[in-house]
């Protein structure tokens, strides 16, 4: 990364070797994003004491790590203060590391660099306006106070991770975040305590909700943030550096993505999200096809946005057929063969779904559908990165895929659409041209690297995370199935993404419960939930019982779940469905015998 | 001076800002609700039903099979609210104790934690006048969730009812004999 940009940089280190240029190595990638910024501050002049030159004197480290730290603590801190109330300690430690080594390492790169002397007005009036008076103000400020800013922002880390204000409970506290007065529901507290308390650091919930979004991983936010600040051209200008350094980040990012799941570079196609991808596969595929292929299929469980398009086709005068699942949330192949008509052109079938968690055997869809000559589409959001997958060997011909289900920025994802045999599709947003025709629109360079590097990381990371998330998973759902009776998991256990729990309590409705869980962020399949009092389609689906449709609560486990954070959820969990069955009429009912669906209720 | 200016005239801006939102809310005669109840479904509790959830009042049973108790059970587990409300009912006529027991979420366990408080002390005539623009009132309701409110009204009756329904055969047998 570092040899590219630093090759038609010449005001960087041009007799430096590229390849020796230290940032190159080593993660510490964040000084890539202030190289004009830093160069601007260690002025050439002599240090009168020693007489020694602007590369030799010790002042130069401490100026140019005064700057560093000095945005690394707002951007970095920001950050941190982000992360250390939602995430586990592994990266963050990890993350604190590679910044401690920054410095490090920073204060010995400055001894080798040098710069022509006379670039520097033009270097300064290259800086955005903005950038200029904090850095005039930034270079009055000595080394002293420079790793006193460090000291300052390593404490306030610290201690966010380790202090809660208030009580602390029997739980180990070490990083969650608890409010004052939740864990003694039942005495007689005053009514105010249920306020948010306006002393003390603002607490924030545990994040077990990851099927709605992810944090950025660390990195990720490494890569993205020279993109966000200095190297912000258009990827699509072809006349000046800007546009081919981006078009190159860019370019990168593509590959980055296509080695994920085995495909050509030039097949992916960079989106607004998954939403924009299974868009354009859906409509532009049946759309294209339109003169000889009439039919679309479909499953029940799949993502609004699929199922949505599918009506809106239907209301062109396209025919689809939504596949039934089995109980287990599997779709039936027998049923997918027989709905497989002469003009049908698409079949699409998400891989790991977003609710239950549940795996469709994509191998064997991949397999039915490249035998019958139809287009196979899957919707990869909530599985690209997380399980292996292989679009030549699973035979898929378009896969949707989203960044920020993966560690990456929201507002970014991408189309992968097979070059052979060539799947054509009609572009739903026209414009210049760009994305190949597809997808007409300025690529968003950060975001975009962004994805790229969060596809990157997934992949060194996926056997890891797979294992990891596993264990707790089998841990959550052990420990809260031995505690409570009456607990069902909506989902096939076998073929299922660990990362995903849906849980049906009896006899609890699911919004209680979570009003009850929260310093815990959940989310539920129940109606009370939802903006239309309806229960999700995809447990009444999967032929869910309505009662336990509405006490469902679905628990994500990611990378950055820590054990402490599981257990602290398990056992909030059992003391408040405990608490509230015992609020229960209809457990009452069940305990003194009677079955519920002899009753008949009254509607109202 | 100037800026005494630019002042007064913020101010005047302002407050014909404020007269044209008095005035379009007296055109639309619309209740004066929290600024959040038609966005969010509910996930910002109003303080008061996260009160009444933390620290319900009359959680519990009463002897349903006692001349003197009314029990009133409805909705229904596939709409994901059910009430369960028991009153005991003094010679006299008065409500002298309440327990409810609630499926629902976090608005339906509040109204009918409240209707056990609200029935308390009164009537049995004066128990029927409770109506479900009180409740929803007193615990801020947002209108999606007016519904669990209407479910404890109907709690009340129900009980109410129920009461009733006990007491005849006994004013029968008094008759009788």
């Amino acid at each position: 990364m570092g040899r590219d940009r630093c090759s038609w940089q010449p005001w960087l280190a041009s007799d430096a070797h590229p390849n020796g240029h230290e940032c190159a190595k080593g993660a510490a990638t964040l000084h890539h994003g202030f190289p004009n910024a830093a160069h601007q501050l260690s002025t050439p002049h002599s240090d009168p004491e020693t007489g020694k030159g602007a590369e030799e004197r010790p002042g130069c480290h401490a100026h140019g790590a005064t700057h560093h730290e000095a945005h690394l603590d707002t951007v970095e801190a920001a950050w941190l203060g982000l992360s250390v109330g939602t995430h586990g300690h592994r990266h963050l430690t990890s993350l604190a590391a590679s910044v401690a080594q920054l410095y490090v390492s920073h204060g010995k790169r400055r001894g080798g660099r040098s710069r022509p002397d006379e670039s520097l007005p033009e270097r300064r009036a290259a800086l955005p306006g903005a950038w200029g008076p904090g850095l005039q103000r930034l270079r009055k400020v000595g080394s002293a106070s420079g790793t006193m800013l460090l000291r300052a922002a390593w404490r306030r880390a610290a201690v966010a991770v380790t202090a809660a204000p208030g009580p602390k409970p029997a739980a180990p506290t070490r990083g969650l975040r608890l409010r004052v007065g939740d864990h003694a529901p039942q005495s007689a507290v005053p009514a105010d305590t249920a306020a948010v308390p306006e002393a003390g650091p603002v607490l924030r919930p545990l994040y077990m909700d990851v099927q709605a979004t992810t944090p950025l991983d660390p990195r990720v936010l490494d890569a993205m943030l020279p993109y966000l600040i200095n190297y912000y051209g258009n990827p699509h200008s072809r006349t000046h550096a800007y546009g081919w350094e981006s078009e190159a980040a860019m370019e990168r990012a593509r590959q980055q993505v296509a080695s994920l799941i085995g495909a050509d570079p030039r097949e992916i196609i960079f989106t607004s999200g998954a939403t924009e991808s299974n868009n354009i596969a859906i409509k532009g595929v049946a759309r294209f096809y339109r003169s000889r292929k009439k039919h679309l299929i479909t499953t029940q469980t799949e993502h609004k946005c699929v199922l949505d398009s599918c009506r809106s086709l239907e209301a062109e005068g396209f025919q689809v057929t939504y596949l039934p699942v089995q109980k287990s949330g599997i779709i039936d192949l027998k049923e997918l063969e027989a709905a497989i008509q002469p003009d049908t052109s698409l079949v699409s079938v998400m891989t790991v779904n977003n609710e239950i968690g549940v795996k469709q055997p994509i191998a064997e869809i991949g397999r039915i559908c490249s035998s019958r000559k139809v287009y196979f589409h899957t919707d990869a959001a909530q599985a690209v990165g997380k399980i292996p997958l292989d679009v030549n060997d699973m035979k898929i011909d378009l896969m949707s895929i989203s960044a920020h289900k993966i560690y990456g920025p929201k507002g970014v994802g991408a189309i992968y659409i097979r070059r052979r045999p060539r799947v054509r599709v009609e572009a739903l947003q026209s414009g210049g041209g760009q994305e190949r025709g597809m997808r007409s629109g300025t690529v968003p360079t950060p975001l975009v690297v962004g994805l790229g590097a969060a596809c990157e990381v997934a992949q060194q990371e996926m056997e890891y995370d797979h294992k990891r998330i596993s264990k707790l998973s089998e841990r959550l759902i052990q420990n809260i199935m031995k505690s409570l009776p009456d607990v069902v998991m909506n989902g096939d256990p076998k073929h299922h993404y660990p990362g995903c729990i849906n849980l049906s309590f009896a006899y609890v409705e699911g919004e209680s419960l979570l009003m009850a869980l929260k310093d815990v962020a959940l989310s539920s399949g129940s109606a009370c939930t939802s903006a239309s009092l309806e229960p999700s389609y995809v447990l009444r689906a999967i032929g869910t019982d309505e009662d336990l449709a509405h006490s469902s609560i679905r628990f994500g486990i990611g990378r950055f779940t820590t054990e402490e954070e599981v257990d602290y959820t398990v056992e909030k969990c059992i003391q408040h469905v405990k608490r509230l069955r015992e609020m229960s009429p209809l457990w009452e009912m069940v305990q003194d015998g009677i079955d519920l669906k002899s009753i008949k209720w009254t509607q109202h | 001076m100037k800026f005494r200016q630019a002042q007064a005239g913020k101010m005047a801006a302002a407050g014909a800002g404020r007269l044209r939102r008095a005035a379009s809310a007296l055109l639309l005669r619309s209740p004066r609700l929290p600024a959040r109840e038609l966005s969010a479904p509910a996930r910002l509790y109003h303080k008061k039903v996260v009160d009444h959830y933390e620290n319900p009042r009359n959680v519990g049973s009463l002897d349903k099979t006692s001349k003197n108790v009314g029990t009133g059970l409805v909705g229904a587990p596939a709409c994901g609210d059910v009430m369960k409300l028991q009153i005991q009912v003094d010679e006299k006529g008065k409500i002298v104790d309440a327990r409810f027991k609630t499926f629902g979420c976090g608005s339906a366990i509040a109204s009918s934690s409240l209707a056990t408080e609200w029935v308390k002390g009164k009537t049995v005539e004066e128990a029927l006048t409770i109506k479900n623009t009180d409740i929803a009132k007193e615990l801020c309701l947002p209108p999606v969730k007016l519904h669990c409110s209407m479910l404890a009204e109907d709690a009340i009756k129900a009980a109410l009812a129920d009461y009733k329904l006990k007491q005849e055969p006994k004013k029968g047998e008094a008759e009788k004999k």
